[in-house]
């Protein structure tokens, strides 16, 4: 299986992560290797069988419909990268 | 001072020997002097001395516990209150925790003094250290090589006695290869044994937080400390720990161990292949029984892992956007751009490589021929280790292939470097407990790693397994020269 | 041609919890920006959800209520995607197994009642808000409202008209106030409407390309957002150009649908299930716990109010749509002489009518059932007619006194004194000879005429039976 640096582009862009041509075409290389490596998966029939997402077969454990969060606002927004008026500020959000 | 294990600084506390004050100026010194190793990120000299001076009060009022007092080195995944947490990542960089892993707290809790957070490579991805944004840690065996990766750091650390335990996280071998590489104890414990709450997840269904050691005695009072229920984890396991350390004495005559042929093929080094079976031989001296188990699936086991990890990675690494914390890029056009640039800069090759594999297998059009299908192949994985446990108490196998490569050798090859974890990838698939002991050096005076594998929940047979082997052959003490 | 309408409706409703779905955050609206974001719903570093039992609780009640399947193991499942409200950059939804399966509503159309299908309705959280003023160009985030739980219902494309979405609408937006499971504020984002819209020449059975509405947050909204995009469609297929599969904004403003230039890029959610949460699994007794806390429903309250009080079904929906209107009706009936009928429809008329009008809820009602028990009871009892009655009920909403004060201090009291109408009667016959001729040359219609005129002489207080009464008997003579 190989990956093109067009695809490389679409998943780039999907994982919000900067590219350029050169970039999409040095990582379109390495990853058709790694997914080469994948590719071994199908030698392995698994017709029939159950998908495992959790390494355990547990349930959910609900917890009781409590309110225990403290205000640490201005605790968290010290740590941002712009914040003001208790907001977070981003680049314009265009609906 | 710093060759001691656990038990035996308690002692020395205990009966006033020296003070935590003392034993931690002693471990700051050393972290200072060996700074070329590169194992820590940050050093936590002045949390470390309040805490060791805390520590020496509740020792002196006789209210110590076993490891009041005892520092340590954290891994820079789990977060410290008030202190930086970086992953091993720039995206982090200027990432001051406000609260505390549990595991952090239950160590705290414990009295234990946090020395500083250990390099590691970039989010835990890698098995080498050199991912990380901070640069490369160094093997206390040959400075020319990696220790092993991701926690890198927390091995060199211990190793080079920097300081006598660290916490590591394992989510394909990130704890038991590095200690293999650098001839230490390395034990990850089954998944749900202790909360994940805090340590920054990599891939959530595999991660798991253990600890580095010098021996399984250090190992089963550290890990007990760490194991536990947590209400903030929701796959933490409600189920008592057992008593690791009193179960450590245990013969293990008549144990059986099964010996899968997978584990002993072509791919392994011959030096690292005879070490071990010259452990196995240890082992039988000892009682145990051996028999030969099937893991017909392991073969898959790398593209497996390497399918799902990058899965679920790519999910959690989506948090890191520049708005809320972290490092944001100086310059972008609009929002998209602040993202794209923010993330393409934050990030380190492989960690962007992994988020683009998992953004991958996940997109529509590809999920159900490798999510799915990857994760069909985790069943059968683990069920094969289900049907072995029928046969056997527990595994044995060599930890990583190959003893510690240099530095640079693998960086060109991602599939190369996967390949380390090809032993130990399979036990995280199916959320058992793993543990690396030193089992012996190669020709180039490098450690070799034994890997023991438990059934779920029973850390308490490979821990004795593990200790009973070192009371036996002594490998574990062997120290990297220079930091004797 | 004649086209179709078909509609399907996505609906967000806010689950009344204390705490957040997978926090001990609050909930409450309308705090100070990111004071109730706490370290999950700002996704710090290494936090994990922990599932609230009462959201899961909630979203059961509501599938017990519309008779659906109940999913005794449901997985939690990550929706992936980057925007700023959305901290984590994946929404934790419920994708491959809902809690809550297939079911159904009925609704009241011009044509009688309708079945609308629900296909599923799941659990999700809510994401935070971006706001644009005064931040020098740039959008401020506010996370409070980012882990609100939510259950998302989705109905089959059931519905043909704007008016059958807007009763469906009406319908659940009822239930889901009922159950108590969600205030249904719509001002406040309880209560979101998504609808997807699509037309298709009559007869046809496939379905057209259809265009997701965002954003449609009231119900009148949703009628004209609606109509406006199903004659867009209409003109565009018209027009032999297409119709593009995409999202689209109502502007209420504008009263216009537009393309939505963010959601422009093709999405791909990338679905898993969530690691961090193992799958749900309610057993018998948590489900059976909840049957048994289910309220009478408004559609059974609604059959009953039929048949205990001989309503009919129309006026015995309107009553059980909201169950606060539904219980001070029943208060009412119970309180008052009057019949269930006529209380009916003082509830639905002047009551309903004063309520719209000062925009206020039933639930903030100052006049209580007792107080406008007794105004009825005086119509009974002809201290008033029920004209004046009318005129009691505006001094009581506007704060004025109890019925028998303003009765009382407007000396609204009827006349019933015969030989005092009689006497006003003759009076007014007097001075009309020209009506009176009319009336014996067989105009019945100047009897209104009369009457106008006795009540004008008494400001409208003689009992007008009597007055009926003696007029026809001395115009008989």
């Amino acid at each position: 299986m190989s990956i093109s640096s067009e695809q490389v582009t679409h998943i780039a862009r999907l994982a919000r992560l900067k590219t350029d041509p050169e970039k999409s075409e040095y990582f379109a290389k390495n990853l058709s290797r790694i997914m080469g490596l994948v590719e071994q998966m199908n030698q392995i029939d698994t017709d029939g069988i159950e998908p495992m997402s959790h390494p355990q077969d547990t349930a959910l454990r609900l917890r009781e419909d409590v309110v225990t969060a403290k205000n640490l606002r201005e605790q968290y927004q010290a740590l941002a990268p712009s914040a003001q008026d208790g907001l977070y500020l981003v680049p314009k959000v265009i609906e | 001072m710093h060759q001691k294990s656990i038990a035996e600084h308690a002692n020395s506390l205990a009966k006033g020997e020296y003070s935590s004050v003392e034993l931690t100026e002693h471990f700051l010194k050393r972290i200072e002097s060996n700074s070329d190793l590169n194992a820590f990120i940050t050093v936590t000299d002045q949390l470390a001395r309040e805490q060791a001076t805390q520590a020496d009060q509740l020792i002196k009022a006789g209210k110590a516990g076993l490891l009041t007092g005892i520092p340590i080195a954290q891994k820079d995944l789990l977060c410290a209150k008030g202190v930086l947490t970086t992953c091993g990542s720039r995206i982090l960089e200027n990432f001051i925790s406000p609260y505390d892993a549990t595991v952090i707290t239950k160590l705290h809790e414990q009295g234990m003094v946090t020395l500083g957070k250990t390099n590691m490579d970039e989010f835990a991805m890698g098995s080498s250290n050199e991912t990380s944004f901070y640069g490369p840690v160094k093997n206390p065996w040959d400075l020319e090589r990696v220790p092993g990766g991701s926690s890198g750091g927390s091995a060199a650390a211990v190793a080079a006695m920097l300081a006598p335990v660290a916490t590591a996280t394992d989510t394909g071998g990130s704890i038991r290869q590095p200690a293999a590489l650098c001839g230490l104890t390395g034990i990850k414990p089954s998944y749900g044994r202790v909360s994940r709450f805090g340590m920054v997840a990599f891939a959530s269904s595999l991660d798991q937080a253990g600890v580095i050691t010098r021996n399984a005695e250090d190992a089963a009072l550290v890990l007990a400390a760490m194991s536990g229920f947590d209400p903030r984890d929701s796959t933490s396991l409600d189920v008592p720990v057992p008593d690791y350390v009193a179960s450590l004495q245990d013969s293990i005559k008549g144990k059986v161990i099964g010996l899968p042929k997978e584990f002993f093929g072509d791919g392994v080094e011959p030096d690292v292949a005879d070490a071990v079976q010259a452990s196995i031989r240890e082992l039988e001296a000892l009682g145990a029984k051996t028999i030969e188990v099937e893991l017909p699936n392991s073969e898959v086991g790398i593209p497996c892992y390497y399918v799902l990890a990058p899965a679920e990675a790519s999910s959690n690494l989506s948090r890191f956007d520049g708005v809320r914390y972290g490092f944001r890029a100086d310059e972008y056009l609009d929002l998209n751009d602040m993202y794209e640039q923010t993330r393409a800069q934050g990030f380190g090759e492989e960690v962007q490589r992994r988020i683009m594999i998992g953004t991958y297998v996940l997109s529509s059009g590809y999920y159900d021929a490798y999510y799915i299908k990857a994760q069909k192949l985790r069943r059968l994985i683990s069920d094969d280790f289900t049907k072995a446990f029928e046969k056997c108490d527990l595994i044995a196998g060599p930890t990583a292939p190959d003893t510690a490569f240099r530095i640079g050798d693998k960086n060109d090859d991602p599939v190369a470097m996967y390949l380390n974890d090809i032993f130990t990838n399979s036990v995280n698939l199916a959320g058992l407990p793993g543990i690396s002991v030193a089992a012996g050096m190669d020709r180039k005076n490098l450690p070799v790693g034994l890997h023991l594998i438990g059934r779920y929940l029973d850390e308490s047979t490979i821990l004795n397994v593990a200790h009973q082997f070192q009371r036996a052959t002594g490998w574990h003490l062997k120290m990297p020269g220079g930091y004797e | 041609m004649q086209w179709e309408t078909v509609i399907g409706l996505e609906i967000h409703v806010q689950l009344q919890t204390r705490s957040k779905i997978f926090s001990g955050a609050s909930t409450a609206y309308g705090a100070e920006p990111n004071t109730q974001a706490c370290d999950v719903s700002i996704a710090l570093p290494g936090v994990l959800p922990v599932m609230n039992i009462e959201a899961a609780r909630l979203a059961v009640k509501f599938g017990l209520a519309i008779g659906a399947q109940i999913n005794r193991r449901s997985v939690f499942a990550r929706k992936n995607y980057f925007y700023p409200d959305l901290p984590k950059g994946y929404q934790i939804s419920q994708f491959e197994i809902p809690i809550v399966g297939k079911g159904a509503i009925e609704i009241e159309t011009p044509d009688g009642p309708k079945s609308v299908g629900i296909t599923r309705a799941h659990l999700e959280e809510d994401a935070g808000k971006s706001l644009h003023e005064n931040l020098d160009g740039q959008s401020g985030i506010d996370l409070n409202r980012a882990g609100t739980p939510l259950i998302e219902i989705v109905s089959d494309p059931d519905m043909r008209s704007a008016t059958e979405a807007v009763s469906y609408l009406r319908k659940l937006h009822s239930l889901v106030r009922y159950l108590g499971i969600s205030d249904g504020n719509m001002q406040e984002g309880s209560f979101r409407c998504d609808a997807n819209v699509s037309i298709r020449p009559f007869g046809q059975e496939e379905y057209g390309t259809r265009a997701e509405i965002k954003n449609i947050n009231s119900f009148r909204f949703v009628e004209k957002a609606i109509n406006y995009e199903v004659d867009r469609q209409i003109d565009l297929l018209e027009d032999d150009s297409k119709v593009i599969q995409e999202t689209r904004l109502y502007d209420a403003d504008k009263d216009e649908t537009r393309s939505m230039r963010s959601k422009e890029e093709a999405h791909d959610y990338r679905y898993f299930p969530d690691p961090d949460l193992p799958p749900m699994v309610l057993d018998d007794a948590f489900i059976a716990e909840i049957l048994e806390s289910l309220p009478e429903l408004p559609h059974q309250r609604q059959l009953r109010f039929v048949k205990e009080f001989e309503l009919n079904a129309r006026d015995a929906d309107q009553l059980t749509s909201d169950r606060a209107l539904a219980d001070y009706f029943e208060s009412l009936q119970a309180l008052t002489k009057v019949s269930p009928r006529i209380a009916s429809n003082w509830v639905l008329g002047d009551l309903s009518a004063a309520l719209n009008q000062s925009e206020i809820e039933i639930t903030d009602i100052r006049i209580s059932a007792k107080e406008l028990a007794t105004l009825l009871d005086r119509i009974e009892d002809k201290t008033i007619s029920g004209k004046i009655a009318k005129e009691v009920f505006t001094a009581m909403w506007n704060g004025e006194g109890s019925a028998d004060q303003i009765i009382k201090s407007k000396g609204l009291k009827q006349i019933t004194d015969t030989d005092a109408i009689e006497s006003i009667v003759e009076q007014v016959l007097a001075e009309s000879e020209e009506q009176v001729l009319q009336y014996r040359d067989g105009n019945q219609k100047v009897i209104g005429y009369f009457v106008g005129q006795i009540m004008k002489k008494t400001a409208g207080k003689a009992n007008p039976q009597q007055v009926n009464e003696i007029l026809r008997n001395k115009l008989g003579q």
